[in-house]
C-alpha cells in the first residue's frame, strides 16, 4: 500500500516538474477580448487574426525556438470582467504579455493593473490618442492619423463649416476636441457641436439642428448601436450632408449590415478594410491585402468582414514577436528596450513601426468613401503617417517613464 | 412659418416617440397593474418579427410587421399561460419575474440571431421645406399613433369587451360571479398590451439599428409616460406625452440632448409630486 501512494506521489511529481518544463518551452500570450456582448461584432475578426499570426509564427519555428501559446477569456465587453481577468492571466496564468481591450472604458479599466504588476500590453484598437504609459504599445490608429488626414480633405473638398456630432464620454469627447482643433488649423469653422449621451436611438432634432446651422462636413463620432440608428434616420429625413468619421465602416462594418442609402456619402479613415485589394487594382497594398486575405479566409472561410483592427491585432502579435527575437528573451524590461529601438514590421497594409517616444505605430491611412448603394472605393491614400502628437507634446517613454492618458487640451507638463 | 412648422414636427416626432413606447404598457402595467419589465422584449420581439420575416420571405414591409404583431401577440399569450396569470395582485413579485423574462428573452435573442441583424430601409420617402428636409415615414408615425390610440379608447371605454375588460380588472370577484371568464378577459387584455408593443417594434424597427437590445431604448420613455399619466391611462396618456415632449423638445432645442433629457426626468418627478394622480386624475376630478 505505502510503496502504490509513494509511486503516485512520485509520479504526481514528476507529472508537474515535467509539465513545468513544457511550460517553459512556451511563450504565453494573454489575450482579453470581447467575444460576446455590444461589441463582439467588430472583435470576433480580431480575435481570428491573433490566432491566424500565432499559427504562422509557430509552423515557422515560433521565437527563440519556443511556441507562442494563447490563454484567452471572453471578456464580454463588460469592464469589470477585463478587470477580473486581467488579474487571472498576470497572478494565475503567469502571461508574458497580455493583448486585447477593444472600448477605451475597458482599456483604462485595466491599465492601473497592467502598470502596477509592470506587465507588458498591447492595445490593438484606434481610439482617442493620447495614452502615454511605458508598458502599454498601441497598434491602433490615432486622432493625428485618422483626423488630420479627413478633415483637412473633407474640407477641401466640401467647404470650411463642420458640425459634429459625438458620443458624451471620453472618446466622443477627446475626439471631437480633435476635429475642432485640425478645423481651426486649417482655417474652417465650427458651425456646431452636440454631444449625445449612448441612449438616444431617436435623432429628429438633432438632424434639424444640423439643417439649421448649414455645415458643409459632418463629422459622426457615433459609438454604439443606438446611436448607429441616426445613419438610417439621417438617410430618410434627406440629410444629404457628406459625413466623415473614424469609427464606422472600419471597425462593425456597417456599410454591409446597414440597408442603403444610410451610410452614402460617408468619408472613414480606416488603417485596413478587407476591400483594400478590391479597390486599389495593383501595387503595393493591393499584393499585401490580397495575400493577408488568402490567408484569412483559408483559415476562417466564414469571417464576415476582416476589419482594421484584425490588421492591428495581427501585427501586433507579430511586432511582440519581432521584439523578443530581437531582445533574445521574454523578460518585461528587455522587450520594451527592443521595441523602443525601433521595431517595424511589413503587415497587411504595408510597413508600421513602433515611435519609440510614444509607443504608437505608424501606419498607411486610407481614406474610404462609401458611395451609391454602400459602394466603396479609396479616393486618396496617406503613406506612412506618424504617431507624432504625443511625441511633440513631450511624451519621451525611453528617457522618462511616464502612465497617462493626455489630450489636446491637456497635454504632457514639459 | 417654417420654423413653426419645424417645431410642430420636432415636438410630433417626439410625442409619438413617447406615444408609441408607452402604449402596449399602459394596458399590461396601466390597466392591469402588471409592473412589466419585460416590455422592451416585447417590442424586441415585434422588431425581430418584422425584420427576420422581411428579409427570410422577402414580404413588404407591411405584411412583415403584421407578422412581427402576429408574433408578438403569440408569445404574449404564451408568457401570460406560463407565468404571468400567476402574478395577477402581486405587483413586487411581477417586477422579479419580468426582469426575469426580459434578460432571458434578450440574451436568447443574442445567441439566436447574433449581436446586430441587417437592417431594412426606412419606406416612404422625404420633402423639403426651405432648408430643412423631412422623414414622411415619421410624420406617418405621428399620425399612425393618434389613430391607435383612438382604436385602443374606443375598444375599451366604448365595447362591451372593454367593460368586461376594466370590470375583472377592477373587482375580479364579482366580475366572475357575474358570469365572466375571467381568465379568458385576463389572457386576452394582456395580449392585447403584448400586440401594441409588438406594433411598436414593428414599426421602428426599419428605423433603428436591430439589435438584441433594441428594446431597452423604449423602457424608460414607457414607464415614465405611463406613470405621468396616471390611473386610467387611456385618459392620460395623450396629455402625460405631450407635456413631456414639450419639455424634452424646448430644453434640447435650446441647450442641448443631455440637459433635455434631464428636464424631462425632472418633470416626471415634479408630476409624480404635485399630481400623484397623474394627468388622468387633473381630468377626471380625482384626488
Amino acid at each position: 500500500m505505502k510503496k502504490i501512494i509513494t509511486l503516485i506521489i512520485t509520479s504526481f511529481l514528476s507529472i508537474i516538474l515535467f509539465s513545468n518544463v513544457l511550460f517553459a518551452e512556451t511563450i504565453k500570450l494573454g489575450i482579453l477580448e470581447d467575444e460576446t456582448g455590444n461589441f463582439a461584432i467588430a472583435v470576433i475578426p480580431k480575435i481570428h487574426a491573433y490566432e491566424l499570426a500565432v499559427k504562422e509564427i509557430n509552423a515557422k519555428g515560433g521565437v527563440l525556438g519556443k511556441k507562442l501559446e494563447i490563454v484567452r477569456y471572453d471578456t464580454q465587453s463588460d469592464n469589470t470582467r477585463f478587470q477580473e481577468f486581467a488579474r487571472r492571466l498576470i497572478e494565475k496564468d503567469k502571461v508574458d504579455v497580455v493583448f486585447g481591450a477593444f472600448s477605451s472604458a475597458s482599456r483604462e479599466a485595466i491599465r492601473p493593473i497592467i502598470d502596477k504588476a509592470k506587465m507588458l500590453y498591447f492595445y490593438n484598437n484606434q481610439y482617442e490618442g493620447g495614452v502615454c504609459d511605458k508598458n502599454v504599445f498601441v497598434t491602433g490608429a490615432v486622432p493625428e492619423q485618422q483626423f488630420s488626414t479627413l478633415v483637412p480633405w473633407l474640407m477641401e473638398k466640401y467647404g470650411k463649416n463642420v458640425y459634429t456630432i459625438a458620443a458624451d464620454y471620453n472618446f466622443g469627447q477627446i475626439s471631437a476636441e480633435w476635429v475642432r482643433q485640425i478645423v481651426k488649423e486649417n482655417g474652417g469653422t465650427m458651425v456646431g457641436e452636440e454631444f449625445i449621451p449612448l441612449d438616444v436611438s431617436q435623432f429628429s432634432q438633432t438632424i434639424q439642428k444640423i439643417q439649421a446651422a448649414k455645415p458643409d462636413v459632418l463629422m459622426t463620432l457615433m459609438v454604439g448601436a443606438k446611436q448607429a440608428s441616426f445613419y438610417e434616420q439621417q438617410a430618410a429625413a434627406g440629410l444629404g450632408i457628406p459625413m466623415g468619421t473614424s469609427v464606422n465602416v472600419g471597425q462593425a462594418y456597417e456599410h454591409r449590415r446597414f440597408a442603403p442609402p444610410a451610410l452614402e456619402n460617408m468619408y472613414v479613415t480606416v488603417n485596413y478594410i478587407e476591400e483594400v485589394h478590391s479597390v486599389i487594382t495593383s501595387g503595393e497594398y493591393h499584393e499585401k491585402s490580397k495575400d493577408f486575405m488568402a490567408r484569412f479566409k483559408a483559415e476562417y472561410p466564414d469571417e464576415p468582414y476582416v476589419n482594421m483592427e484584425a490588421a492591428n491585432a495581427y501585427n501586433a502579435i507579430n511586432i511582440y514577436a519581432l521584439a523578443v527575437e530581437k531582445a533574445g528573451t521574454t523578460e518585461k524590461a528587455k522587450v520594451i528596450e527592443a521595441l523602443e529601438s525601433g521595431i517595424s514590421f511589413d503587415g497587411p497594409s504595408g510597413v508600421v513601426s513602433i515611435d519609440p517616444k510614444s509607443h504608437h505605430g505608424s501606419h498607411t491611412i486610407f481614406l474610404v468613401e462609401v458611395g451609391k448603394g454602400h459602394k466603396v472605393s479609396i479616393p486618396k491614400v496617406f503613406k506612412d503617417v506618424q504617431p507624432y502628437w504625443l511625441g511633440e507634446a513631450g511624451c519621451n517613454l525611453p528617457e522618462k517613464a511616464d502612465y497617462s492618458q493626455y489630450t489636446p487640451s491637456k497635454p504632457p507638463k514639459s | 412659418m417654417i420654423m413653426l412648422f419645424n417645431i410642430v414636427y420636432q415636438f410630433g416626432d417626439a410625442l409619438s416617440f413617447l406615444l408609441l413606447s408607452a402604449i402596449g404598457l399602459a394596458v399590461i402595467f396601466g390597466m392591469m397593474k402588471i409592473i412589466n419589465l419585460a416590455h422592451g422584449e416585447f417590442i424586441t420581439v415585434g422588431a425581430y418579427g418584422t425584420v427576420v420575416s422581411a428579409k427570410a420571405f422577402n414580404l413588404p414591409l407591411p405584411i412583415a410587421m403584421a407578422f412581427g404583431v402576429i408574433i408578438t401577440i403569440i408569445f404574449g399569450l404564451i408568457l401570460e399561460k406560463l407565468i404571468i396569470r400567476h402574478l395577477y395582485g402581486r405587483p413586487l413579485d411581477s417586477v422579479v419575474a419580468t426582469w426575469g423574462i426580459s434578460l432571458i428573452v434578450s440574451q436568447s435573442f443574442l445567441v439566436i440571431f447574433g449581436p446586430s441583424l441587417e437592417g431594412l430601409q426606412t419606406p416612404l420617402g422625404n420633402f423639403k421645406l426651405g432648408d430643412y428636409s423631412y422623414s414622411e415615414y415619421r410624420i406617418f408615425l405621428i399620425f399612425f399613433a393618434f389613430i391607435l390610440l383612438g382604436l385602443l379608447y374606443i375598444l375599451f371605454m366604448k365595447t362591451s369587451f372593454g367593460t368586461l375588460a376594466r370590470a375583472t380588472i377592477e373587482k375580479p370577484e364579482i366580475a366572475s360571479s357575474m358570469g365572466v371568464n375571467i381568465s379568458n378577459v385576463y389572457s386576452v387584455t394582456f395580449a392585447i398590451g403584448a400586440g401594441l408593443a409588438g406594433i411598436t417594434g414593428a414599426l421602428y424597427a426599419p428605423t433603428m439599428t436591430v439589435v438584441p437590445s433594441i428594446g431597452q431604448a423604449f423602457i424608460v420613455s414607457a414607464f415614465i409616460t405611463v406613470v405621468t399619466a396616471g390611473a386610467s391611462p387611456f385618459i392620460g396618456l395623450i396629455p402625460a406625452a405631450s407635456f413631456l415632449s414639450a419639455v424634452q423638445t424646448s430644453v434640447t432645442f435650446y441647450y442641448k440632448a443631455t440637459i433635455g433629457i434631464i428636464a424631462l426626468l425632472f418633470s416626471v418627478i415634479l408630476i409624480i409630486r404635485f399630481l400623484p394622480k397623474g394627468f388622468s386624475g387633473l381630468i377626471t376630478k380625482e384626488k
